[in-house]
């Protein structure tokens, strides 16, 4: 038995870990797999860099912000495996969601009349709306500056952006010390289903396959471990394929509702496992197929092309000066290479190409696979953009910067 | 130098607060991670932050320390970047530092050793308070079960002992836990023991 500590935060997307540990997977690869619930991502970050755990299941924004030293200790991190595709939500409360389209589904299913509602409605509050992020380098603050910035809402000037860790977002809306927040399941489920916030936008609307958690690992730990890392990823494949199975979320719910995981209620943690959202207290729920997703169309699969839409997004935000090597240093985070050596002898479809076009594909399509049948769904960003990774700058040079 | 601890459990604070008096520093200011903490640390401009490592305000005070840095403030977080071997220490004993000016990291090593040594003696101290409030938890059902033995059938103290001791014996149980399931029992029996 080799053992493996990984750290988490207690989310719904902590699933795949969970199963793998719960459900036997890591075992029966000969992997004893101790989870490590941790509060805060700084500390999730501090354990993995300074090596008390070996894996942790981390933003993907705060791996490539580590690996480009923007995040405290700059290291190494390589990411060859992705635990999750979308699961957020941006909620508010009734007095700040007031402006927008009173019709939920409508104003769920359009996140740029939405944000164009609550961008004629900035002067109207009585002070700058304050809404919780997780984490500077999150996939949440990245698409919310995203959202915000399409209506021409400047993120730094017009808004304030405070970071809290996901757990403690239901306090602090109770509190008023935000007036909304995004983040990731089941904790937005929880704040509405305490009457305390409504639905605005949904991460899935957004970017219809946004990039999520990953699972990350120390770069020299994992060259040095190949063969426990190839055993892991394919312990992780099985777990991930029972999680996306619906005969399991029940079960799954329940183990994730435990206090050492999530510690919320099952009922909870399964609607959004179903991809059920309920926009605002005791109203009817709204189907959203791809809310959260571990398994199908090669979730797991670390897109190069992602990565760089990240680094993308940090340029844009001036988190990042822009050079070559700083490119490459984001790019090098997700290692589609060692995905492939790991998972090349089993059944998982392998796509042919290690990055495409994000935001290019409005229907479900088949593409290029190794082995098996490989099918994308609908991965468009709200406003129709394209990224072209082999085209970064003029990607950046194309959005307004507003300032 | 002005050193605040940010912490929730009154105990621990004061346990680091009282080894940093002993070494010798004196502007130490207590700061519970509620409210506007952040903003309160901001106006006092500490020279170190301290804070307990799994505090979920950890991320809110690195991103007040971020925002600062780009105020143009001297930060250095973490204190000195390169000295691996002293943060996972501290990350082991559960402390984090960050510390308000990047340019007096040599002072500020002395304290952040403190802090690894203060936050050990707590983990310890925390331990040994739990067992003994185990010791004298399982005492207590232990005397129980003997006086309900003594009166319900007659035996001396040392002899109630001795039956629980030998029971726990041949059963390999704790003497606590024969003397819970007698507890259990004769309750259910509606003994008034």
């Amino acid at each position: 038995m080799t053992t493996i500590r990984a750290a988490f935060l207690p989310l719904t997307d902590s699933a795949v870990l969970v199963a793998a540990r719960e459900k036997g997977f890591a075992e029966s690869e000969g992997i004893q797999l101790d989870l490590v619930r941790t509060t805060s991502w700084a500390t999730l970050r501090d354990r993995l860099v300074y090596g008390q755990v070996q894996a942790a299941h981390m933003l993907a924004p705060l791996a490539v912000a580590v690996a480009l030293g923007l995040s405290q200790q700059p290291a190494a991190l390589a990411a060859p495996f992705k635990l999750n595709i979308n699961g957020n939500m941006l909620v508010m409360t009734a007095d700040f969601a007031a402006a927008l389209d009173p019709d939920l589904p409508s104003r769920l299913a359009d996140p740029l009349a939405a944000a164009h509602d609550f961008a004629s409605a900035i002067g109207l509050y009585r002070r700058k709306p304050v809404i919780g992020v997780v984490h500077r380098f999150s996939s949440h603050a990245l698409s919310l500056r995203y959202w915000l910035a399409s209506a021409g809402i400047d993120p730094d000037r017009d808004v304030v952006l405070r970071v809290l860790p996901p757990s403690l977002m239901v306090e602090a809306s109770r509190s008023g010390e935000i007036d909304g927040f995004i983040a990731g399941d089941p904790w937005p489920a929880a704040a509405i289903e305490q009457g305390l916030v409504e639905a605005v936008a949904l991460g899935a609307r957004i970017w219809q396959r946004g990039v999520e958690k990953v699972l990350a690992f120390r770069t020299e730990w994992m060259e040095d471990n190949a063969a426990t890392i190839d055993r892991f990823l394919a312990a992780l494949t099985e777990a991930a394929r029972w999680c996306d199975d619906p005969a399991n979320r029940a079960e799954l719910a329940a183990l994730l509702a435990r206090p050492d995981y999530v510690d919320q209620p099952a009922a909870i943690i399964e609607r959004g496992l179903q991809g059920l959202v309920i926009p605002r207290a005791s109203a009817a729920p709204i189907e959203v197929p791809d809310f959260l997703i571990f398994n199908r169309e090669a979730t797991a699969f670390p897109w190069r092309s992602q990565t760089l839409w990240i680094y993308s997004q940090l340029v844009r935000w001036g988190q990042v000066k822009p050079s070559r090597a700083a490119e490459q240093a984001a790019a090098s985070v997700f290692r589609p290479d060692v995905f492939r050596r790991a998972l090349g002898a089993s059944d998982v479809a392998m796509p042919g190409a290690s990055m495409k076009l994000e935001g290019a594909v409005s229907a479900p399509i088949g593409v290029g696979a190794y082995r098996g049948a490989l099918t994308l769904g609908p991965d468009r960003f709200f406003d129709q953009r394209v990224f072209d990774p082999e085209r970064v700058a003029d990607y950046i040079a194309g959005f307004d910067v507003p300032r | 130098m002005r050193i605040v601890i940010v912490d929730d459990s009154g105990l621990r604070a004061s346990v680091l607060e009282e080894g940093l008096r002993e070494a010798g520093y004196d502007d130490i200011h207590l700061v519970p991670p509620r409210g506007a903490f952040v903003a309160q640390i901001e106006r006092m401009a500490p020279d170190v932050v301290l804070m307990d490592l799994g505090s979920p305000s950890r991320d809110m005070l690195e991103e007040m320390l971020l925002v600062s840095r780009a105020l143009a403030k001297p930060i250095a977080m973490f204190v000195d970047r390169s000295d691996e071997a002293m943060i996972g220490a501290a990350i082991d004993a559960g402390v984090s530092a960050y510390v308000v000016d990047g340019l007096r990291k040599d002072r500020v090593k002395p304290i952040l050793d403190l802090a690894v040594r203060r936050f050990n003696a707590f983990a310890r101290m925390a331990a040994e308070l739990n067992e003994a409030r185990t010791a004298l938890a399982d005492r207590k059902t232990i005397d129980k079960a003997k006086a309900i033995l003594m009166t319900n059938r007659g035996m001396s103290e040392p002899d109630a002992y001795a039956l629980l001791r030998s029971t726990a014996m041949n059963q390999g149980l704790r003497i606590v836990e024969v003397a819970e399931a007698l507890i259990t029992a004769s309750s259910l029996l509606g003994d008034q023991a």
